[in-house]
């Protein structure tokens, strides 16, 4: 049912774990629904530079947290903003129907973490309505 | 007939390979013996009395008469049947419109009671379980009305492998005049089928999950209960159930039933030692783990568990990808967003019911196979936990999206 590309990035998911000392922190999903996905970024001159994810969910969550890593590490901020689901779900040469919630999540998670450091730069408290970002 | 060589499979709940012995008894009914039993001449014959003997074997199994005996085309069907042939029934001869079951009964009873609500106004209630998944028989007890049409309640479940105080449950029942279905899918080969000692009057079993084919099964229904035919056409099954009969796989039925109960006991001893030994292993050396269902009031086959801050799907595939075949109930192999209601019923919190894994274990497992589920599964899980956002003392911290 998944794509060999899934299964790669689910055997050897690309960077897990937590960026030290993070310049952003993105978590969204909800233990219920059985996805937690949480990305963390490092950010210099206006690129990502590090990023890193820990998913708690099914393959397809873990093949799109990893894959939304690789996909925009290097990338700047604004480029990263324009990823799309769509797009993750590309990259993994497809998602079942029922596994595209994953990929919305994956590039939700990481628009939060940019959020959070971009509302960190200006020295802005937590931006109203946006209570996925982690403190 | 073992699995695909090197493959450890432990998904026996879901379906078992066909005995090489019930393949043999089946083939002379796809090839030369291929008369329809209701013709007059001596093919039709032939197969009418394959049919005959198939429904003498079942019936000596369950301890009852052949023509309580109705095959169908499989454990949905024989539950389906069961459900709407016997409340409607009581409806129109009664006008009792009232249906008892649990929260814990597998989608062919459940779905089909909440159908009969929604579609029939029919009245439902849906007892509940403990932690261990055990339906009381006080909650029956309370739950019976004057117009209570049939129980439903299943013999032992598919998902953590309780077994339920099926008599005791019965007899509540019986006490009030109202007809008691049991689904005994899981059961089959398992646990003993008397129906008189399970003081039942209808039960369904499927062949496939007892080493015969798929797309038959059976409907027990003791004489006279209440019974409206839903599937019309022949006058096949006593007028019961029409269509042409399954022949070879009726004969594949009655043959896998009749080896499964002479090869019962020792089947079931050597089952329970593997199940205990897998059981152990999985809990001494996997922190955090937790066995789902009854710790001693279970099917010899089953051995199901939940590992906390991990999801059952990935579970799964890391042992696929280890050549492990196992199953989950696990809201992502379903394709739902809800885990497991089995889970849930028995008070597991969500975060918790997704993690679950079910490995059932039959004629091919052996000692050897336990133990490399052992020696991989730890591995497994604490690589998923590394993965994992959630860990001890945060397992509560919950984002909303």
């Amino acid at each position: 049912m998944y794509s060999d590309k899934v299964m790669e990035h689910f055997r050897n998911p690309r960077n897990v774990g937590v960026v030290e000392n993070a310049d952003g922190t993105g978590k969204v999903g909800n233990p219920v629904c059985g996805d937690i996905m949480e990305m963390t970024i490092k950010v210099e001159d206006d690129r990502l530079v590090d990023v890193k994810f820990r998913t708690f969910g099914c393959g397809s969550a873990i093949a799109t947290s990893s894959i939304t890593t690789e996909l925009v590490i290097g990338k700047t901020i604004e480029e990263a903003l324009a990823l799309t689901n769509r797009a993750v779900a590309q990259a993994l040469d497809g998602l079942p129907p029922n596994k595209m919630h994953c990929s919305n999540l994956a590039a939700d998670a990481l628009h939060d973490a940019i959020k959070d450091y971009l509302s960190k730069r200006d020295g802005l408290e937590e931006p109203a309505g946006e209570g996925e970002s982690s403190q | 007939m073992a699995a695909a060589s090197g493959t450890v499979y432990l998904d026996h709940a879901a379906t078992t390979p066909l005995d090489g012995r019930v393949l043999e008894a089946m083939l002379p009914y796809l090839t030369d013996h291929f008369g329809n039993p209701s013709s007059i001449y001596a093919a039709g014959r032939e197969a009418a009395a394959a049919v005959r003997t198939a429904r003498e074997q079942v019936a000596a199994v369950l301890s009852c008469a052949p023509e309580e005996i109705h095959f169908t085309s499989g454990g949905t069907e024989a539950d389906n049947a069961a459900i709407r042939g016997i409340a409607l029934a009581q409806r129109n001869r009664r006008g009792h419109g009232h249906i008892v079951t649990s929260a814990i009964e597998h989608h062919a009873v459940l779905h089909t009671v909440e159908w009969m609500e929604k579609r029939l106004g029919f009245e439902a209630t849906y007892l509940p379980v403990d932690e261990h998944g055990l339906v009381h028989p006080v909650d029956l007890a309370a739950a019976m009305q004057e117009n209570t049409a049939l129980v439903s309640l299943m013999y032992a479940n598919n998902e953590v492998g309780t077994i339920e105080p099926i008599a005791e449950l019965a007899e509540i029942a019986r006490a009030r005049s109202v007809p008691f279905h049991t689904d005994a899918v899981q059961a089959g080969g398992l646990l003993g089928l008397d129906v008189d000692e399970l003081k039942v009057d209808a039960l369904s079993l499927s062949a496939h999950k007892f080493y015969g084919p798929k797309g038959v099964g059976v409907l027990y229904l003791r004489r006279g209960t209440p019974f409206l035919a839903t599937q019309t056409g022949g006058a096949q099954e006593r007028n019961r159930r029409a269509g042409t009969e399954n022949v070879a796989g009726i004969v594949g039925l009655a043959t896998a039933l009749t080896l499964a109960q002479q090869e019962r006991q020792a089947e079931v001893a050597r089952l329970t030692a593997l199940r205990d030994r897998l059981i152990q292993g999985v809990l001494s050396s996997i922190p955090e783990s937790r066995l789902t269902g009854h710790p001693t009031r279970r099917l010899a086959n089953s051995a199901s568990f939940v590992f906390r801050y991990i999801e059952g799907e990935s579970i799964l595939l890391s042992l696929d990808m280890e050549d492990i075949a196992a199953s989950s109930g696990s809201a992502c192999t379903s394709g739902a967003l809800e885990p497991s209601g089995v889970l849930l019923a028995m008070g597991l919190p969500h975060e918790l019911a997704h993690g679950s894994l079910r490995l059932t274990l039959g004629h091919s497992t052996t000692e050897e196979q336990v133990d490399r589920v052992l020696a991989v599964l730890p591995g497994i899980v604490q690589r998923l936990r590394t993965m994992s956002p959630l860990g001890p003392g945060q397992s509560t911290q919950c984002a909303t999206s």
